[in-house]
């Protein structure tokens, strides 16, 4: 997919009144199938950029273009039919602890599929090879029937991009998809998901920490630094001294990305609380 | 120790939240005391000589429970149907409540979803929840009162009265339930361009499963007691047995009766404890 933004400025709608806007008059143009790395310190307003792209927030200012759209001036069910197209994969994985692997991932056709499929799905997922063959690229096939809350958190995270596999959509927006992985598991992951989007003509848009995997997997690379775009420029010529200025103050992420701790053991499983009322 | 060392030691800081606390507490206290007295709250009577013994008496009655076969078979057969009353009539609730809840939580709606929800959308979830208001501000009793002159004496007055109010109370309860939980993924998959419903059954429910099943079995064993309750004003099942064994002055027939109710609440709490234990 087209995307194209003009002057666009944008805030979180729970942010401080006066606070600055985290993302400042950024003007961009990507071409169907173009896969892009954006990079900056935190703050930079990178997560804000991806809701921006993902028609999970409006702009506050300026234009945004998808293919030939304007997402905002659409009425909410096409609006709704627009972000079925797109595929928004949070930082945190979203995935319902009690929830099996196997529908979790599925959870990714939602868009595509009408309702009554994704309630006898719910029975019977429909497409199990689909979900097998999207874990499989994240090394994950032995876990298709196990339950969320038994997972740790690295491959949480990567059945979250596994889900990405299994949508129709033409533009990926991913945020942070390596926060919970080691550097090996990191290179695999994001390197099936680039060889993915380039499989389905699909453009993908990733936030990431880690700078030396985006320059080594991203054919483009958008720097943000305070809201604003820095640099945007072909992996080959963004300089040791570029990276130096976009993290000044902030070297320490670029140096040694700000990570959560590693593959985080299950999260113990607690019985639910029982509701007096 | 130098003296350098010594004032730094200085006196243990007061915990700034203790005056607040005491506050609170008094103004509780002094609130209460009109209630008590509006309530004629008055425990020491029933400890003076007449009504000792008048209570003692009665209770008295109550040992042994009276277990005659054929008195055994008739509590068997209304227990059946006091059972069959709070089955019926909750299922009968959650018929009109699953709906009701679906359209007033605020997690599923798509225009909240990037700032603030549409009008139309926030009139109809406020008028949903003053229906629900509506419906669970009648208490059951008063339902089973009504019912009783529509449909007559015996049990269909107290499934409609207990499916009314409880509608109401699941309704609330459920989207309180799902509105606390967490909404992360339930709004990525709106985010995504799911349906409200495909959201539902694939983000909202799995995340709040065991919480909405124990407190439905919860409210079971409330619409059990409750069957009891509409049992005195002819809605039939163990109540109205157990109010024409009080008109009697039937102790053992009554002791019966509660030992019975005890054994279902108590069923009710294992199924609730094997249910949530489950889906845990």
């Amino acid at each position: 997919m087209k995307i194209s933004l003009t002057g666009v400025s944008a805030r979180h709608p729970a942010a401080q009144r006066g606070a600055k806007d985290s993302l400042r008059g950024l003007s961009l143009a990507v071409a169907a199938g173009e896969q892009i790395a954006v990079i900056g310190p935190s703050g930079a307003g990178k997560t804000t950029l991806l809701h921006v792209l993902g028609c999970a927030l409006p702009p506050s200012t300026g234009n945004l273009l998808l293919g030939e759209r304007d997402p905002w001036k659409l009425p909410r069910r096409q609006l709704q039919g627009l972000r079925g197209e797109l595929f928004l994969a949070p930082q945190v994985p979203p995935l319902p602890p009690r929830q099996r692997v196997v529908t979790a991932v599925l959870a990714g056709r939602l868009p595509h599929i009408g309702l009554w499929q994704s309630l006898r799905s719910l029975f019977y997922p429909t497409a199990i090879a689909e979900a097998d063959a999207a874990l499989a690229r994240f090394d994950l096939s032995d876990k298709l029937f196990a339950r969320v809350d038994r997972l740790s958190g690295g491959e949480r995270q990567r059945v979250g991009l596994a889900r990405a596999l299994v949508t129709k959509a033409s533009l990926l927006l991913v945020d942070e998809p390596l926060s919970a992985l080691d550097p090996t598991r990191g290179q695999q992951a994001i390197a099936s998901l680039t060889q993915a989007a380039r499989e389905r003509g699909a453009t993908l848009v990733s936030t990431l920490h880690h700078v030396e995997m985006a320059l080594q997997h991203f054919p483009r690379i958008i720097g943000l630094r305070d809201g604003e775009l820095a640099f945007d420029l072909p992996a080959a010529q963004v300089t040791p001294e570029r990276l130096q200025a976009l993290y000044a103050q902030h070297l320490h992420e670029l140096t040694g990305p700000a990570r959560e701790p590693l593959d985080l053991p299950a999260a113990p499983v607690l019985p639910a609380v029982m509701h007096c009322r | 120790m130098t003296a350098a060392a010594l004032s730094l030691l200085r006196a243990a800081p007061r915990d700034p939240a203790w005056r607040g606390r005491v506050t609170w507490a008094l103004l509780a206290l002094l609130l209460l005391w009109p209630a008590l007295v509006l309530t004629e709250f008055k425990p020491w009577v029933m400890f003076e000589p007449g009504t000792l013994t008048s209570t003692l008496k009665f209770l008295g009655d109550f040992f042994p429970p009276k277990i005659e076969a054929e008195f055994l078979w008739l509590v068997a057969r209304e227990t059946w149907r006091t059972v069959a009353i709070a089955t019926a009539g909750m299922a009968l609730a959650l018929l009109l409540a699953l709906p009701l809840t679906l359209l007033s939580v605020r997690v599923l709606s798509v225009s909240a979803l990037s700032g603030r929800m549409a009008l139309l959308p926030a009139t109809l979830r406020q008028l949903v929840r003053w229906l629900l208001i509506l419906l669970r501000s009648v208490p059951e009793l008063i339902w089973a009162l009504v019912f009783v002159r529509v449909v007559g004496l015996g049990p269909t007055a107290g499934v409609l009265a207990i499916a009314l109010t409880y509608s109401g109370m699941l309704g609330k309860v459920y989207g309180e339930i799902l509105e606390s939980g967490d909404s992360h993924a339930t709004a990525s998959l709106l985010r995504n361009g799911s349906g409200r419903l495909q959201a539902f059954f694939y983000g909202l429910l799995p995340q709040n499963a065991a919480e909405l099943t124990s407190y439905s079995v919860y409210r079971w064993e409330c619409a059990i007691r409750s069957s009891a309750v509409l049992g005195f004003v002819g809605a039939g099942g163990l109540g109205q047995q157990m109010d024409a064994s009080m008109k009697m002055f039937n102790g053992s027939e009554v002791s019966t009766m509660l030992l019975v109710f005890m054994g279902l609440v108590w069923l009710a709490d294992l199924a609730s404890a094997w249910l949530r234990k489950s889906l845990g």
